[in-house]
C-alpha cells in the first residue's frame, strides 16, 4: 500500500548555497486508505506568468496532510477556472465530491489575482470561495491559505499548511568542525531561512503561543543556555545563564512564562520563568533524579515532564506551581521528550523498545500507546497545531532527516534534506 | 569566515525581498512575515541588519574550542605533561545511561585528585558526553550527572569545589561518530581538560 510520491518542491533561487540545499523534498512513504478524493483543477493563468503554480502547492498541501487523496491531473475531465465553466453532471463520473477551481491573473507582474472556488460536485454548490490580490511575493503563503480553507470546508478541522515548521541544521565542514543554524520554513519545508547561526550546538527549538518569537538553547558561551528571538526583527535575549544547565524551554500558552530546566541548585529541575520580570517558581524537588523536558498543558496550569525518579526516564505530570507529580507512562523502560496536542488528549513520546527508539502516542483518557513509527531511531516529535499529525526526527542513511506521522499511524511522510543533518523540528502555532 | 558574512548579507536580501506587507483580502497582517536573521559570536552576538540597525561583527571564532590551556609549555617536567604518569589519562568512560563510575578509573581519578589537592591553583575543566541515543535533553542532563560524579570523587579526596568548572554537551560532541557499542562506548564520557595549573 505504499504509494510513493515525489514532490520536489523547487522555489525562490536562493542567494546562499546553504539555504540552497537546505532545501527540505517531501516524500509521502506510506498512505492512508480513509483520505478524501478531491479534484483540484489546475488554475487559470491571465496576463503576466506568476512564479508559482497555486493549484499544484494547494494540491500537494491537501494530499501531505494524510486526509486528502487529489485525483490524478488525467483523470480531470475537463479544465474549468469557475462555476459557469463547470459541467457538475460530468463531475459527478468521478468519485470526488469536492471540486476546486481557481483563477490568477496579473497586468504589471507585481501584483496579483488570485481567486478559488470550493464546490460540492452533487449539490452544485459553492463550498467556499475566495478573492485576493497579492504581490508576486506572497503567492505562495496565499495557496496555502486557500488550501487551509479547503481542509477545514471538507473536514470541519483547521488546517495547518500555514504555519511553520522550526528545525536546526548541520552542516559538517572538510575539517571535521560543525556549523549549527536554527532554521523556519514553510510547513512544506519551503523556504527556509536561517534566524541563527554558531558553530556551537543549538537545540530544543520551541515556539511562542502567537508564533512570532523561539526560545532555544544556544551553546554559543561554552554551555547550555536559554534565549529566545523575536523572528521579524532577529532580535533575542539571553534569558537563562545561570550556573549549569539551562535548557528544555517550553512557552506557556498565555506566552507569559517560560518552563525549563535549571542545575544552578546542583541538579536538574523544572523551573517556570516570568519572562518580563525574570522571576522564578521551582516547580520539582527532586534532588537526585533528573527532571526535564517540561512542556505545557494546553491548561496552562499543568506540566509534563521526562524524570528518571523511578530509575529510568518516564513522563510525568505537575501543578505548574508545583506540587505532587503523577506519572503518566508505564509501558517500557524509557519514555522521554513529550508533547502534548492542542486538545490536551494525547501524549506523544520517544519510547524505547529493545535499545531503539520510537515514536509513540498515548490517549491520556484511556492510557492505550501506539506506537507509530519503524526507524528505531526516532526523536523529538512535535505535535501539529491541529493534532494530526506528528513531525519528528529520525536517520537515513546516516544523516538526520525530519518526518511526520498521522496520530493513528496510518500515513507517513518523509521531509528529506539534501545532504545536511537536520534535527529537533517544532511546528509552528496557527497564527491568529 | 567570507562565506559567513556573504551569507549574512545574503540573507538580509532573502529577507527584504519576502517582507512586503501582502495586503490581502479579508485578512489582516498576520500574513507579513519578516524573520530576523542572527550570527552567533565566538562571545558575544551580533544580530544582522535586518531593519537597518543591526550590527555585523567581527569573524565568527573557534567557540569552545579556543579555550587555551593556561600557561601552556611554560611548566616542563610539569607531571601533568608526563604520558606515564596516571594524570595522562584524561578521560573516563561509563556504561549506558548510568553515571557509576566503574573500577578500572579508580586511579587515575586518584591520581587527578592528589594533583589539585597539591596545585590550589590548578583548575580543570569537566566535560561530560553521552552517547547518542536517546533524548537530546535527557543526555545534556545525564552528561552533567556524569561530571559531578566525577568531581564529587576529587574531592572526596582533597580537590576544593573551586577548582572546578562543569559543563555537559550531552550527545552533541561525540567522540566517534556511527553506531555500535564500540562507538557509543567511546562517547559516553567524562573529559577531564585542564585549563589552569
Amino acid at each position: 500500500m505504499i504509494r510513493s510520491l515525489l514532490i520536489g518542491l523547487s522555489l525562490f533561487a536562493m542567494l546562499m548555497p546553504w539555504q540552497a540545499r537546505a532545501e527540505l523534498v517531501i516524500e509521502i512513504t506510506g498512505g492512508s486508505e480513509a483520505a478524501l478524493p478531491i479534484a483540484v483543477v489546475p488554475f487559470g493563468y491571465e496576463g503576466f506568468a506568476a512564479s508559482e503554480d497555486i493549484s499544484a502547492i494547494v494540491r500537494n498541501d491537501l494530499e501531505r496532510s494524510g486526509r486528502f487523496a487529489p485525483l490524478p491531473q488525467q483523470d480531470l475531465i475537463s479544465t474549468p477556472h469557475e462555476k459557469s465553466e463547470i459541467n457538475f453532471k460530468d463531475w459527478r463520473l468521478l468519485r470526488s465530491e469536492g471540486l476546486l477551481v481557481g483563477k490568477v491573473s496579473s497586468v504589471d507582474g507585481q501584483t496579483y489575482q488570485v481567486q478559488f472556488q470550493l464546490f460540492d460536485v452533487y449539490k452544485a454548490q459553492q463550498l467556499v470561495g475566495k478573492r485576493y490580490q497579492v504581490p508576486a511575493s506572497g503567492l505562495r503563503r496565499v495557496a496555502h491559505q486557500i488550501a487551509d480553507q479547503v481542509y477545514q470546508a471538507l473536514t470541519g478541522e483547521q488546517g495547518v499548511f500555514s504555519t511553520r515548521l522550526a528545525f536546526v541544521s548541520v552542516l559538517k565542514n572538510a575539517d571535521g568542525s560543525r556549523r549549527y543554524a536554527l532554521q523556519i520554513s514553510d510547513s512544506d519545508g519551503a523556504n527556509p531561512r536561517t534566524v541563527l547561526q554558531s558553530k556551537q550546538p543549538i537545540l530544543s527549538p520551541n515556539w511562542s503561543p502567537e508564533g512570532e518569537r523561539l526560545s532555544y538553547v544556544s551553546f554559543e558561551n561554552g554551555k547550555a543556555e536559554i534565549f529566545i528571538q523575536e523572528m521579524r526583527s532577529g532580535k533575542r535575549t539571553a534569558l537563562a545563564t545561570f550556573k549549569g544547565l539551562n535548557s528544555a524551554p517550553s512557552w506557556s500558552p498565555d506566552g507569559r512564562k517560560l518552563a525549563m530546566t535549571l542545575s544552578k541548585g546542583g541538579n536538574p529541575e523544572i523551573y517556570v520563568m516570568d519572562i518580563a520580570t525574570k522571576a522564578l517558581t521551582r516547580v520539582t524537588h527532586s534532588s537526585q533524579s533528573i527532571d526535564t523536558e517540561a512542556v505545557w498543558m494546553p491548561n496552562g496550569h499543568e506540566l509534563v515532564f521526562t524524570s528518571d525518579r523511578g530509575g529510568r526516564p518516564q513522563i510525568y505530570k505537575v501543578p505548574a506551581t508545583g506540587g505532587r507529580a503523577e506519572r503518566l507512562t508505564f509501558e517500557g523502560r524509557y519514555n522521554a521528550s513529550p508533547d502534548i496536542s492542542a486538545d490536551g488528549r494525547y501524549l506523544t513520546m520517544m519510547h524505547a523498545l529493545k535499545g531503539k527508539f520510537y515514536i509513540a502516542v498515548q490517549d491520556l483518557e484511556t492510557g492505550a500507546v501506539n506506537v507509530l513509527t519503524e526507524r528505531g531511531k526516532d526523536e523529538s516529535p512535535s505535535f501539529a497545531p491541529n493534532g494530526r499529525l506528528i513531525l519528528y526526527a529520525t536517520e537515513q542513511n546516516g544523516k538526520g532527516i525530519l518526518a511526520a506521522v498521522s496520530v493513528d499511524g496510518n500515513f507517513h511522510q518523509r521531509l528529506g534534506e539534501t545532504g545536511i543533518d537536520v534535527r529537533e523540528p517544532a511546528w509552528s502555532p496557527i497564527r491568529k | 569566515m567570507k562565506l559567513v558574512k556573504l551569507s549574512s548579507i545574503a540573507f538580509a536580501l532573502v529577507w527584504l525581498s519576502g517582507c512586503n506587507t501582502l495586503g490581502l483580502n479579508g485578512s489582516d497582517d498576520g500574513l507579513m512575515d519578516g524573520e530576523g536573521g542572527v550570527v552567533v559570536e565566538d562571545r558575544g552576538v551580533s544580530t544582522d541588519g535586518i531593519d537597518g540597525s543591526g550590527v555585523n561583527g567581527t569573524d565568527i571564532g573557534d567557540g569552545a574550542e579556543t579555550q587555551v590551556i593556561v600557561g601552556e609549555g611554560a611548566y616542563q617536567g610539569d607531571s601533568l605533561d608526563d604520558p606515564a604518569n596516571a594524570l595522562s589519562n584524561r578521560v573516563v568512560y561509563f556504561e549506558y545511561d548510568s553515571s557509576s563510575v566503574r573500577e578500572q578509573d579508580y586511579l587515575t581519578l586518584e591520581a587527578h585528585a592528589a594533583f589539585l589537592a597539591d596545585n590550589p591553583s590548578a583548575r580543570v575543566r569537566l566535560e561530560g558526553h553521552t552517547d547518542q541515543r536517546g533524548s537530546r535533553e535527557y543526555n545534556l542532563a545525564l552528561g552533567e550527572r556524569r561530571a559531578l560524579a566525577i568531581r564529587q570523587i576529587l574531592m572526596i579526596q582533597g580537590a576544593s569545589a573551586n577548582q572546578f568548572q562543569v559543563t555537559s554537551f550531552g550527545e552533541e560532541r561525540p567522540q566517534n561518530e556511527g553506531d555500535g557499542e564500540e562507538n557509543w562506548q567511546n562517547n559516553r564520557r567524562v573529559e577531564l581538560i585542564y585549563t589552569g595549573r
